[in-house]
């Protein structure tokens, strides 16, 4: 497969970890510990795990802490509740990506209402549930808007589409989020140790590289922007260790053949034109994070779900036995928590890192639940 | 003789109209659609006298082996017509295999049916059509069935249910717990081409690529591996869930582990890039002509020689191995250079968001 292959060639990966780990033996022998690389993004932990680049990588030199950067994941139980809430009305088709079905409010998912009679369907893009407006004039479609930076200027450009076509049958559900004050939020957190970060490609492709500054300014921790393919991973994860060890702290951009520096003006203008910063919005595991969500401007009321149909807006405390904050910030590892793969499995979800396979825990549980203690031995493969 | 009267059939003009609830009731409406319809697509002798039952002589089963395989599959498949096949090849192949996988030679079938009001009659004519052709073509015949009409909105326009019959041959004793270490795993060819090809003639994708139903009967493919080692360890068909279901249950059964090498498995090109695109694991994917195999490692190559002579298993390849330890782990050697567990799915695969 062409503009794919070329990113998974192993020779190279082999070339790479050798680098990576030569230049992080001194330093972690100088820590006492792993050096502690969080990978923001859930795109770049799902493929951590699926090319199994966790355990290529010596765990005593390097350890990878998995960020809050799954957009599934971090939704609250209250909000689920709204969702199903809107979903259940009789007029509604409620429309969603596919892996926000499973994720669990405190009265079951999408899913589980899709099974009690709700008109639940998945789209691949907010222009599907658009279109599904235009094809049902007598029903009320509603799409979940859900992601960072990444998928908020496809959702920002529908709604226009919808205004300029005078579609009055569409809304959203909005839940979109920021990235940057939730780094900030990490970075703020007492129990941190972390050495450095693989920044967030899409959403940077959106945002540019400058917004980042600020985690080498005022924190002094170096960031690489990293693309999504495995030797992308690895060779930002060597572009941050080789800053560690020449004592540098930059933004660095290693997804340069998707992410300008600048970002991309016409989604960000389409963004401003739609959406405004919430005063806060709530995270799971992570709590109330200031500036960290927007909501649709007055202008575009009509298309906002929220305020077309009343929604509980009730707040769920996150299950007690639920360390999904923790995991979050890299306190613990997924498999340290209380709960994991006991009350807490992908069939019965009890907190949202187990829900998508972008999530941390679930990425632990699907992939590497076992420690392959005799990999080695068993390592050889026929053909 | 058969294939003139379907190329008879295919030039007279379809049948006009729709199925109604009458053709369900009983009377001589149904009468009249069983004799329209299903007589002529399945007839053979057991099925001629109309019975409520088929009256199987017992004496041409035992010559063929010492025990009964009987298996029920029942095809809900959405959208009834696909690349490569339709409801009704789905609902022959899909039994057809459920026996096969257990080294028996497939004899009989039942058909059940259960159409929704307002069905064309003329899709209904092609389902039949098709199934009587692969039935044909997998050398079994259909023996008894049933009709039944549902209201409109209570069934996606048709289910099937066919029963099946076979007889294992004496000596042959495949099973998922009989894996052991050192054996080695095969596959008879491309995977996931039967779940893309679904997912993209559901047409909700706008994505445009040749893929075509995996669909086949498999028992001649079989059987010819079973010539070459009689001994197969466990066979399964690799429908829901795909290579990695099948592989953990063998794993779970048998209490071994299991090393499979990534770059080993056979997935077209079209499928790798749809795959790639909609962000899912063609190691998961249903396939509908395609199964794994564990053979002792002694056989192995002549069972490979075997299967890449026959049509259904040119693309045949070993893609890995039975391990003692990780017990009812499967474990994947990734193309990259790393390794990771291969888990079963919870639920359906969703793909993801960004």
């Amino acid at each position: 497969m062409r503009f794919a292959d070329e990113f998974r060639d192993p020779v190279k990966a082999r070339h790479l970890v050798a680098e990576i780990e030569r230049l992080a033996a001194p330093m972690a022998a100088a820590r006492g510990r792993p050096l502690q690389i969080m990978e923001v993004c859930g795109g770049h932990t799902h493929t951590i795990f699926r090319y199994g680049l966790k355990n290529m990588l010596r765990s005593e030199l390097l350890e990878f802490v998995h960020g809050p950067g799954c957009p599934v994941c971090v939704l609250p139980m209250g909000r689920v509740d709204d969702c199903v809430s809107i979903a259940l009305r009789p007029e509604v088709i409620f429309t969603t990506f596919g892996d926000a079905m499973r994720v669990p409010g405190s009265k079951g998912s999408l899913l589980q209402a899709k099974a009690a009679g709700a008109d639940v369907r998945m789209v691949y893009s907010p222009l599907d549930a658009l279109a599904l407006a235009r094809g049902n004039p007598g029903r009320e479609v509603v799409f979940f808007a859900l992601g960072f930076e990444t998928t908020m200027p496809s959702t920002a450009l529908t709604v226009l589409q919808a205004k300029q076509e005078g579609v009055r049958n569409f809304s959203l559900f909005c839940n979109h989020i920021t990235i940057i004050p939730t780094i900030k939020a990490i970075l703020d957190s007492p129990e941190l140790m972390l050495d450095g970060f693989l920044g967030p490609g899409h959403v940077s492709m959106v945002i540019g590289t400058r917004p980042y500054r600020f985690i080498c300014e005022r924190y002094g921790k170096p960031i690489a922007i990293a693309g999504f393919e495995p030797l992308d991973v690895l060779q930002s994860l060597w572009m941050v260790v080789k800053q560690l060890a020449e004592r540098r702290c930059e933004v660095e951009n290693q997804y340069r053949r998707i992410v300008p520096e600048g970002g991309n003006a016409p989604a960000l203008a389409a963004i401003g034109e739609v959406f405004e910063l919430r005063e806060f919005f709530e995270w799971r595991g992570l709590g109330s994070i200031d500036h960290s969500g927007v909501r649709m401007r007055e202008r575009f009321a009509v298309y906002d779900a929220e305020r077309k149909f009343t929604v509980p807006n009730v707040k769920i405390a996150d299950p007690k036995s639920c360390q999904c904050g923790e995991v979050l910030k890299g306190a613990i590892k997924p498999y340290q928590c209380k709960v994991f793969g006991t009350a807490c499995t992908p069939e019965r979800p009890l907190g949202a890192l187990m829900v998508s396979t972008e999530g941390a825990c679930a990425a632990h549980y699907q992939y590497a639940r076992v420690e392959l203690a005799d990999a080695g031995s068993a390592g050889r493969v026929v053909a | 003789m058969n294939a003139a009267k379907d190329e008879l059939r295919n030039e007279r003009a379809a049948p006009a109209g729709t199925v109604t609830l009458a053709h369900g009731g009983g009377g001589r409406v149904m009468r009249e659609l069983i004799e329209r319809f299903l007589v002529p697509a399945f007839e053979n002798p057991l099925l001629a006298p109309l019975e409520d039952q088929a009256r199987i002589p017992l004496a041409g089963l035992t010559a063929a082996g010492d025990r009964l395989a009987f298996t029920t599959d029942t095809y809900v498949v959405s959208p009834v017509e696909f690349p490569g096949g339709d409801i009704g090849k789905l609902a022959v192949c899909g039994t057809v295999n459920d026996l096969a996988m257990s080294g028996a030679l497939p004899l009989h079938l039942s058909c059940g049916l259960v159409l929704e009001e307002g069905l064309e009659l003329a899709l209904l004519e092609r389902v039949l059509l098709s199934m009587s052709r692969t039935a044909r073509e997998a050398d079994v015949t259909v023996v008894t069935g049933d009709t039944k009409v549902v209201e409109h909105g209570a069934a996606d326009r048709m289910f099937i249910n066919t029963a099946g019959i076979g007889v294992i041959p004496r000596g042959v004793e495949i099973a998922a717990g009989r894996a052991r270490a050192g054996d080695l795993v095969i596959v008879n060819g491309t995977l996931g081409d039967h779940g893309v090809s679904i997912l993209l003639a559901r047409n909700e994708l706008a994505l445009e690529a040749e893929v075509v139903s995996d669909c086949q009967p498999l028992h001649g493919l079989v059987a010819a591996m079973l010539a070459a080692c009689p001994d197969i360890r466990c066979l399964r068909d690799a429908t829901r869930g795909g290579l990695a279901t099948v592989l953990n249950e063998f794993a779970t059964s048998s209490g071994v582990g299991m090393r499979i090498a990534e770059s080993s498995i056979p997935v077209s090109e079209t499928v790798r890039g749809a795959c790639e695109i909609l962000g899912l694991d063609p190691l998961y994917l249903a396939n509908e002509g395609k199964l794994v195999a564990i053979v002792p490692r002694s056989s192995a190559e002549a069972v490979l020689d075997a299967m890449r002579a026959h049509p259904a298993g040119c693309a045949a390849a070993i893609v890995g191995e039975v391990t003692a330890a990780p017990r009812g782990r499967v474990v994947l050697a990734t193309a990259f250079g790393g390794h990771r567990v291969l888990d079963t799915l919870a639920g359906e695969q969703l793909p993801r968001i960004c």
